[in-house]
């Protein structure tokens, strides 16, 4: 679900900007990083530190954009791999000056720790939250993109650039939207998952595989896609852990080759 | 009855719910001389595709040679005889013109998988690239990197790797779009002198070129085959001038 | 009058066995080394096997258009399989590296086979998770790889049963550059062959290609295997040379690296290996000494300066500065005339 979370604004700028952007984990990080700091040290609560943090990082995500990014989206694909590459190690860099290489502690609150009681089932609290939030992303998503006029641009841009631009939309300031958009619910998973997915300097190149699997395997461009995808990556994974617990990760990279090979798009393909 | 060369049965395709191409029944003949005319969007770009393999029909049969080649791919069919140009300057850009024809000789020869021979010691195969260039008129710029040639040059150079695979059919998807008329002739005069035993389809907009070129013209609106026949039966037919609002005579349809 | 262009080229005047001989100079140079510089010889040792690696990187991103990010699982393949082997008794240096190649390549069609049905963003991901499984595999398997603290108990006999691996390294040293050597005249020939020009072909427009009936699916297959087996190859010469083997052999890290390397250095330009190489680990060298994260900075710089300045690389740059000159001279050459 965490991962449901931080690869959905990768598909969507991956889909949106045809850019192949392997520091989106950094986001995801500075999303943790920005939460943890803020209740570590300014003692702010939890939703309102985690909520900080997305705009923070939506903003600085914007900024990118505008700044860096926009130059490189005619460049070859291996430009912008190594150009994302890049960006991780300096942030990487910069994260370790500014915070010391160790993972960053978090203290979830306690209407989050513990258990729930629905229907008979003690559910933890906590995955219950994350479902929760994966839900919400995926129904407001659902709801800019399908309802709103923002939502409408940034299909028309995704489906043509230059023809949105000529009838009068700025595809500029669409797409550094759309990216802080993404960045924000990067950083969302981020904050969120920081427990499960430890913040520390290395979690932009530890984890980036694993976003880019939800996102190829779910589809580019999708936001049902990569929540089918996380699920069922997820659910797999729980399962093979509990069976096979010496084989760890292997099964989900074996798992992965396996349904590309069968569907080369991804599970969902966009028409 | 010689078999024809290219055939389509029941052409069908469809992009979703779109359907593009309609039950077309087309043939082509060994050394014919076809032009296939219509407004755009009519799918005149998507039948070729069709007929090289890069589109899949979604029914209905292609047959080369009268073999049926509906389910192979397109580079196979390209090795069966077909060649074709894009309406898109479809090149090689960094690579030369030499280096971009002997790409096609080169598989066209069969020699493409060479691992160990280095490329100059094929002399053979040079001395039919400097041929085929000479043939197009871009001797004086071998050496020049596709994407440094103007525009016209670089359609010329499409047809050089289009011939440099010794096509028994050669579709032509307007070969002079966006030439100025004062440059067009070089093609024209290509077009000309091309091979009898080619059978060539051309696909074109300008009435012209169609008209001094063809021996038998299609026309194609909206998916389906309207009618066919001798260009000066074409050039009278009231369902013809209907479709392009234009006057036949300036050749160049209102939709275009 | 007449031009600078009068002035005969260098091919006309020089018979080309002198030129042939003076390409030569270079690695007679190296080769030397040890004279001029002992104590360097692991070093180097070390150099040759990066420049291996990454030369077989080139063939897939700098001429095939290949761009993987897990590059590492076929080097560290080649170099556990060379350690096992040792391990278990087959110690013959030759014999090992010969096996290495062979089984990096069966890794290499296996997973090739696979993955290059996809492009863009799935394909790197594949690329990058199939060397995440052999890490994961290779971690796990402790029994037989040692897990996290390496292969242990390595060691061969000597090469060609004459030269025995010394703490010195000289041996290493020679053995290594011989077979860069071959490697590389063995690369050179095949980006010069219609295959290799086949293959910048598919990089430019692989639709075109499809258009004149190359299959390119055999193609990429085919060179994603040769490149396979020469990482390999350079997994088993680092195994060799430094008779152990790590985990780090197959890690991301070092999948990134190495195309760091060769991305300084200049992709899909022959040399651009030769001194991409050198010029990271020296950086390396100056940057990593105080602290980690300045290399990772310095790193990153580095990399989105070049993506943004010097897409070529240190011989893209080269080449530049050379073009300036030549037409500097032509300008000039006129003025005189």
């Amino acid at each position: 679900m965490i991962l449901y979370l931080i690869s959905v604004g990768l598909s969507v700028t991956m889909g949106l900007m045809g850019f192949v952007n392997l520091a989106h984990g950094v986001f995801a990080m500075l999303g943790g990083y920005a939460t943890v700091t803020f209740m570590n040290r300014f003692g702010i609560p939890f939703l309102l530190a985690l909520t900080i943090g997305c705009v923070l990082v939506a903003a600085l995500g914007f900024v990118l954009e505008r700044t860096l990014y926009r130059y490189l989206y005619g460049r070859s694909e291996l430009d912008q791999v190594l150009f994302s590459f890049g960006l991780i190690l300096v942030s990487v860099a910069l994260v370790r000056i500014a915070w010391g290489p160790l993972a960053q502690p978090i203290q979830l609150p306690d209407y989050l720790r513990g258990r729930v009681n629905i229907l008979d089932f003690a559910l933890p609290a906590y995955r219950l939250a994350l479902v929760g939030f994966g839900a919400a992303v995926i129904a407001g998503l659902w709801f800019v993109f399908d309802r709103t006029l923002f939502g409408a641009r940034i299909r028309a841009a995704v489906d043509n650039r230059a023809m949105a631009q000529s009838i009068g939309i700025d595809t500029n300031r669409l797409f550094a939207a759309a990216f802080g958009l993404g960045t924000g619910l990067a950083a969302l998973g981020g904050g969120l998952g920081a427990d499960v997915l430890a913040i520390s300097p290395t979690y932009p190149l530890q984890y980036i595989v694993y976003f880019l699997i939800v996102v190829a395997v779910g589809g580019l461009g999708n936001i049902k896609g990569p929540f089918v995808a996380a699920l069922t990556i997820g659910l797999a994974d729980t399962a093979c852990r509990y069976f096979l617990p010496e084989a760890g990760s292997i099964f989900i990279f074996a798992f992965v080759f396996v349904v590309l090979i069968w569907r080369p798009n991804g599970i969902m393909e966009r028409r | 009855m010689d078999t024809a060369t290219l055939e389509t049965r029941g052409l069908n395709c469809s992009f979703g719910s779109n359907r593009v191409i309609t039950d077309v029944d087309f043939t082509l003949r060994p050394g014919e001389r076809r032009a296939l005319i219509g407004p755009n969007g009519g799918g005149k770009t998507t039948f070729v595709n069709l007929l090289t393999g890069r589109l899949r029909p979604s029914s209905g049969n292609i047959m080369l040679n009268g073999e049926d080649v509906t389910e192979l791919g397109e580079a196979r069919r390209i090795r069966l005889g077909i060649g074709r140009t894009f309406q898109i300057t479809s090149l090689f850009p960094k690579m030369t013109v030499r280096e971009n024809v002997f790409l096609a000789v080169a598989e066209c020869e069969g020699i493409a998988g060479k691992l160990l021979r280095s490329v100059s010691s094929h002399r053979q195969q040079f001395e039919r690239v400097d041929e085929l260039v000479h043939r197009v008129g871009l001797s004086d710029v071998a050496g020049v990197p596709a994407q440094l040639l103007p525009y016209g040059r670089q359609r010329l150079l499409e047809i050089a790797v289009a011939l440099a695979l010794r096509p028994k059919i050669l579709l032509l998807d307007e070969p002079a779009a966006g030439i100025p008329t004062a440059e067009s002739h070089v093609i024209l005069d290509i077009i000309a002198t091309l091979p009898k035993e080619i059978a060539v389809l051309l696909i074109d907009h300008d009435m012209d070129l169609v008209f001094r070129f063809a021996q038998q013209i299609s026309v194609l609106v909206q998916g389906s085959i309207l009618v066919e026949g001798a260009p000066k039966d074409i050039a009278a037919d009231p369902r013809v001038r209907e479709v392009y609002l234009g006057d036949s005579k300036h050749g160049r349809p209102a939709a275009a | 009058m007449t031009t600078v262009s009068a002035s005969p080229t260098v091919h006309e005047v020089v018979p080309s066995a002198i030129i042939r001989l003076l390409k030569l100079l270079p690695w007679l140079l190296v080769a030397a080394l040890p004279l001029a510089l002992p104590g360097y010889e692991p070093l180097a040792t070390q150099v040759f096997v990066m420049i291996l690696f990454a030369l077989s990187l080139d063939l897939l991103v700098g001429y095939a258009g290949i761009v993987t990010l897990g590059h590492a699982g076929l080097f560290g393949m080649g170099g556990y399989t060379a350690g096992i082997f040792s391990v278990h008794g087959i110690t013959d240096p030759i014999a090992t590296a010969v096996c290495a190649m062979i089984l990096a390549a069966v890794t290499g069609l296996m997973f090739g086979a696979a993955m290059l049905r996809t492009k863009g963003l799935t394909l790197l991901m594949l690329t990058m998770a199939s060397a995440f499984l052999l890490y994961e595999i290779a971690n796990k398997a402790t029994g037989l790889t040692g897990g996290e603290d390496g292969l242990q108990g390595v060691s061969f006999t000597p090469v060609l049963g004459l030269f025995a691996f010394d703490f010195r390294g000289k041996t290493a040293f020679f053995y290594s550059l011989a077979a860069l050597f071959i490697v590389f005249i063995f690369v050179r020939a095949l980006i010069n062959s219609p295959f290799g020009w086949s293959l910048r072909g598919i990089r430019e427009n692989d639709a075109r290609m499809v258009a004149i009936g190359c299959p390119i699916m055999q193609r990429r297959i085919i060179v994603y295997v040769i490149s396979s087996a020469l990482a390999g190859l350079a997994g088993a010469l680092q195994a060799q040379s430094t008779q152990f083997v790590a985990l780090y052999s197959l890690s991301f890290e070092l999948s990134g690296n190495i195309l760091i390397m060769l991305i300084l250095g200049g992709s899909g330009r022959l040399y651009g290996a030769f001194i991409g190489v050198p010029a990271f680990m020296f950086a390396q060298d100056l940057l990593a000494k105080q602290d980690p994260a300045n290399w990772y900075l310095g790193q990153g710089i580095i990399l989105i300066a070049l993506v943004m300045l010097a897409p070529g690389g240190i011989l893209g740059i080269a080449e530049r500065v050379i073009d300036v000159i030549k037409r500097r001279r032509v300008r000039n050459g006129h003025r005189d005339s």
